[in-house]
This record gives structure tokens, C-alpha cells and sequence, in this order.
């Protein structure tokens, strides 16, 4: 079967300063990294902050550069080549490929009312061509996504956290795309909003047939809502497999001592944190 | 005898569209040596409680005149009665110590962190500068931080976000508190990290015999290091009790509703279940019982939705937010 996304050999790196002679030192991001998306998965990517994960997960939407590697998306009918893109096939690829953001706070623009927003990229993206057109999809995605009709007129403002994430969905989703970049979109979220939104990501991929990367440093968020999983530390990924061998019977030291260190919830059980020697990032040149 | 002692605690807040309620009618103990950890979603209330008890809310503050704040000593402090900047200085760092979320944001950034530590020294104690700098390096080296007389001459920036984090212990502790107020602590930090500054305050507690107010809405950090627990919801405390008792056998809903929508290592095919609803908004705070807008257990027209549940035992020492029938 053919993956949704292929990342072959994924290098990211990034310049730091400048010099007057000659190419300054890059850090790498993100160092030769491989992971297939599968049609239809949740997929979820795992590390600690400084891990890459953002910047691969941000590399396969074209937000970072690529220095080294390929991403292929391929849904059957479209093919991009993510790192060779044309401008016109870019503005298609939108239309496939979009990301929800971590905090609902910062990503809805208090000026536009919660219909303006979620229209906001499908005029943009020109997908539907009449008011009467957008207004009709914008109720469709807003009913999909449990966001009460009444609500559309009003302004972000007068949202709880959890409602605005709902809002930051319905936009994410409105263009229509197949595959979904979900950063950290419930760390800022209460627990008991959390598991709420995480339902709903679940039954929008059963509804409207979508494949996520769900990028998180939660080990038991992504337990619950991923099949696959993919664990990053310092540009690479250390370790991958299907989630529930991930989690009885990790390899690498550093899944373990991720593991380890979740705190558990009864005071008399806790496990002591595997020894793991920490790395840095490497700069060349 | 208790440490300190909270009683009806009360604080409004004037904003334009009137007084707001953020904490009402809270009450606790705080034993010498014991960690209370005070758990709660945002907007619960929590971290303005924390701030009431060093008076550093903001101008816009109102507490309500029946409101007590006990720090038990030789003689006992309201410290809510201290008008003056001047009598507040001997608690505020000194006899109560506080750190942050985000220790980058409590460090000058201009400033090296041992200039920092010394600065608050001085202003605490009669300690001369010499004094003050042995004593604030041979605590960072107590905190773990290697290499303490090279890192005393450093900026926050050159620390990593761990270190930071035990710097800003450091600092707290070089005063000897009594008290140790930490605010959500560990959030900013990486789960790694989280423990092991979760290690690093248990031992301290022994080391120092402080009591410590453990603030966070995590219940995992809770369950490994409060002793207590209280739990928050809308500026009320609807459950306390030993931190095994309550999270073993949680007596509110709302308290097995947080439970309930944390998931569970243990058990990958158990859903998750949220709490139902959202936050009301502080501005229509509901009558009765705090959270019956979003208890399902309740059945319409119950005495929840009108008059609001006294804190009845549970069990010896856990406390909850329920009329007597329902125990």
C-alpha cells in the first residue's frame, strides 16, 4: 500500500548567525530522518522540546526548509513533491495538507467573527466561489466539529478555551484536506476539555476520512489517540512501531525513560527513572 | 499546631464590569512539614489563593473583611491585616518564599544569578556579601547544579531550563522559609526534568522540614508529592483530604470527573471521558453548588442547584463539598 506521506531521508538544518567569509554554522534540526504516513492513520510523533518534531512536522507542510531528503505526498489521485513544488501545485497542496495549532488563544484573530474565520481559507484558497457557497460549508464543518450554529457571529472572545480549539478545528478543516498536522493542539488545554477535543479529532477522522500527525509530548495522550508512534530526541527518531508495542516493551533508553518519568497517579507506585545520558544538538561548520 | 491557617477566605476583583469572585469561602491547614497540594483547573482559583497568603495580588484586589490568613508563631501574623509594605517584608520572601512556572520570567535577565541570590540575602538577613555569596554557592550545589562557583557568575540565559528551575529553588530556600509556595513548578518542564526537580523537593522537605503548597493541575505530580490534597473549582475548594484517600476513593464528582478524563497508561482501550460542558464564565457564577451545571449524577431540581453543599467528612479527615444525605 501506498503511504499518504513518505519522508525519505529528511535533513533540516538551520543557519545560526552569520559570518563575513564563508557559510555560517548550521544546527541541524531535523538529521536524516525516514517515517511513513500511512493512509487513514493517526500517527503520533513524540519527544522532548528541542526534539525536531515541530520542525518535521512544520518540513512536511513546506514551513521549513528542506536541506537534505524528500517528502512525497500521494493520496492516489495528487502527487506532490514537497521540496520541489511549483507555486500553483503549493496553493493545491493547502488545499490537502493543513495544521491545527497548540493554543487556541493566539490563533484565532479577535477582530473576525467565529464565520469569518472558519471562511477565512476558503476564500483564500478559492474553493468556493459564492457567499452562499461558504456560508453553507462553514455550517457543515461548524456542525461537524459540535460548534453551536448561534455561535457564528459572535468574536472569539466570547469562547472558553476548549470552544476556540473546537473553532481552530473547523478553520484547520474547512479547506477539505486529507492530511492533518495536529502541534501540541491540546497542551494548553484543561484535562477535562482535553479528552474532549481528543474524541472529537477521533470520530472527524472516522467522518471526513482523514490521516493525522499528532505531534506531543504527552506519552499517555498519544497512547490513547495513536496506532502508530514515532519517538524523536535530538533531530532523529530512536524508535517506532505500532503503539501498543511502543508502550509494553520499549527499546530504546530514552522511550524508557520517557516512560519512566510520567508521574503515576497512585502515591505509592513509582518507578525510578531509567539513567540516560543526555546529548546536545550538533552545529557544523 | 498548624503552620498556617486560611479561613473563609474570600477575594473579589473590581474589573469594568464589576466585582468579580475568583476565591470564596476557602478554607485550610497547613501542618509544618507537610506538603498540601492545591490541584484545580484554570481558572479555578488556585494561584490567587497562593498569592493572598504574601499579599501580592494586585491593587484591583478586594477581600472580604471576614477573610483570615493565620501564619502561626511568637506572636500569630494575619497576614491579611498588614497594610504597610514595611510589615509584609519580613513574610514576603522571608518567613514565605515563592517560585514560578516560568523561571525565566523571575530572573533579571541583566543581572547574573548570584547577584540575585546575594541581593535577596541582604534585604532578608544581616548576612555580610561574602557570607551571603558561600552560602547562596553551597546551595546550588545542593540543588544539583555542578559546577556551582562557575554558574554563580552566570546569566539565566546560559541555564537550561531544569537548572533554572533549581536556581529559582535555591534562591527560595537560602532565606529558610517556613513556607514554600511553588506555582505549577514543573509545567514548562519536559517530563524528565519534571522528575527529577520532583525528587529534588521531596528531599529537600526532609532536609529542611518546610512545609511546601504544592500548586498544579497535574494529579500525577500531585499523587507523587502532597501529602494532603485540595481540590478547586470555581474559587471553592469541593474536596480535601489525605492525597491516597481522595484519589483512591474521590467523593465529589467533580473530583472523579477530573479522574475519569485522564488517560489511563494502565488500560489504552478505556475512552476517555470528559467532563461535561464547559467552565461557566466568572462573571455567572452559579448559584448553589459551584459545579452543578455540569454534574450529570445530579438529578433536576436537586438541593445542589439552590443552596450550597456545606464540606462534610467523609471520612476522618477527608472533606467534601456535599449535604450530609449524600455521604
Amino acid at each position: 500500500m501506498i503511504p499518504l506521506v513518505q519522508i525519505d531521508n529528511l535533513t533540516v538544518s538551520f543557519p545560526i548567525g552569520r559570518r563575513v567569509f564563508g557559510p555560517p554554522p548550521m544546527l541541524k534540526a531535523v538529521k536524516g530522518v525516514s517515517l511513513s504516513i500511512p493512509k487513514g492513520s493517526f500517527v503520533g510523533l513524540v519527544g522532548e522540546s528541542g526534539s525536531g518534531k515541530t520542525t518535521l512536522g512544520r518540513a512536511i507542510l513546506k514551513a521549513s526548509p528542506i536541506s537534505e531528503g524528500k517528502i512525497t505526498f500521494d493520496d492516489g489521485t495528487r502527487r506532490y513533491d514537497i521540496g520541489t513544488m511549483s507555486k500553483a501545485q503549493e496553493r493545491d497542496f493547502r488545499t490537502q495538507a493543513q495544521l491545527i495549532f497548540q493554543d487556541p488563544y493566539a490563533a484565532l484573530s479577535p477582530r473576525m467573527t467565529v464565520r469569518d474565520i472558519i471562511a477565512e481559507p476558503l476564500e483564500l484558497l478559492g474553493i468556493t466561489n459564492t457567499r452562499e457557497d461558504t456560508d453553507a460549508r462553514v455550517r457543515e464543518i461548524a456542525g461537524k466539529c459540535r460548534i453551536n450554529l448561534e455561535h457564528l457571529r459572535r468574536y472569539p472572545h466570547a469562547f472558553s478555551g476548549g470552544q476556540r480549539q473546537r473553532i481552530s478545528i473547523a478553520r484547520t478543516l474547512a479547506a477539505g484536506p486529507k492530511l492533518v498536522v495536529a502541534d501540541e493542539c491540546v497542551a494548553a488545554l484543561d484535562v477535562s476539555i482535553q479528552a474532549d477535543i481528543l474524541n472529537l479529532l477521533k470520530q472527524l477522522q472516522r467522518d471526513l476520512d482523514l490521516t493525522y500527525l499528532f505531534i506531543s509530548h504527552d506519552l499517555s495522550v498519544v497512547a490513547h489517540v495513536c496506532d502508530y508512534v514515532a519517538v524523536m530526541y535530538l533531530g532523529e527518531i530512536v524508535e517506532e512501531g505500532p503503539t501498543r508495542q511502543i508502550f509494553a516493551n520499549p527499546q530504546h533508553d530514552y522511550t524508557k525513560s520517557l516512560l519512566a518519568a510520567i508521574p503515576s497517579l497512585d502515591p505509592d507506585q513509582r518507578s525510578r527513572v531509567v539513567q540516560f545520558e543526555r546529548g546536545t544538538v550538533t552545529v557544523e561548520g | 499546631m498548624s503552620l498556617l491557617t486560611v479561613q473563609d477566605l474570600t477575594i473579589r476583583f473590581k474589573t469594568d464590569e464589576g466585582l468579580i469572585t475568583a476565591v470564596e469561602d476557602v478554607s485550610f491547614d497547613i501542618e509544618p512539614g507537610e506538603v498540601l497540594g492545591l490541584v484545580g483547573e484554570s481558572g479555578s482559583g488556585k494561584s490567587v489563593t497562593a498569592k493572598a497568603l504574601m499579599q501580592l495580588n494586585g491593587w484591583n484586589t478586594v477581600y472580604d473583611p471576614a477573610s483570615k490568613i493565620i501564619l502561626h508563631g511568637d506572636p500569630d501574623v494575619d497576614v491579611l491585616s498588614l497594610r504597610r509594605e514595611r510589615d509584609m517584608l519580613p513574610i514576603r520572601g522571608g518567613q514565605i518564599s515563592m517560585i514560578f512556572q516560568e523561571p525565566m520570567a523571575s530572573f533579571a535577565p541583566a543581572l547574573t544569578v548570584g547577584k540575585q541570590m546575594v541581593e535577596q540575602l541582604q534585604i532578608h538577613t544581616k548576612m555580610s556579601k561574602a557570607q551571603a555569596k558561600e552560602l547562596s554557592i553551597e546551595m546550588l550545589d545542593r540543588v544539583g547544579i555542578t559546577e556551582p562557583a562557575r554558574r554563580f557568575d552566570q546569566y539565566v540565559f546560559e541555564y537550561s531550563g531544569g537548572m533554572r528551575q533549581r536556581a529559582m529553588i535555591a534562591m527560595a530556600l537560602t532565606t529558610k522559609p517556613r513556607l514554600l509556595i511553588a506555582d505549577e513548578p514543573t509545567t514548562a518542564l519536559d517530563v524528565t526534568i519534571q522528575r527529577q526537580v520532583i525528587d529534588l523537593m521531596k528531599e529537600l522537605i526532609t532536609d529542611f522540614g518546610m512545609s511546601i503548597l504544592f500548586i498544579t493541575h497535574d494529579l500525577g505530580v500531585i499523587a507523587q508529592t502532597a501529602d494532603r490534597v485540595a481540590v478547586m473549582y470555581l474559587g471553592r475548594i469541593l474536596e480535601k483530604g489525605p492525597v491516597r484517600d481522595v484519589l483512591r476513593t474521590p467523593a465529589h464528582a467533580y473530583t472523579r470527573g477530573l479522574l475519569n478524563a485522564l488517560p489511563d497508561l494502565d488500560n489504552l482501550d478505556a475512552p476517555l471521558t470528559p467532563i461535561p460542558g464547559d467552565i461557566p464564565s466568572p462573571l455567572e457564577r452559579p448559584a448553589g453548588c459551584v459545579f452543578h451545571t455540569r454534574n450529570a449524577e445530579l438529578a433536576p431540581g436537586s438541593r445542589y442547584e439552590t443552596e450550597v453543599p456545606p464540606m462534610s467528612e467523609v471520612r476522618p479527615g477527608h472533606f467534601a463539598a456535599l449535604f450530609p444525605e449524600d455521604v
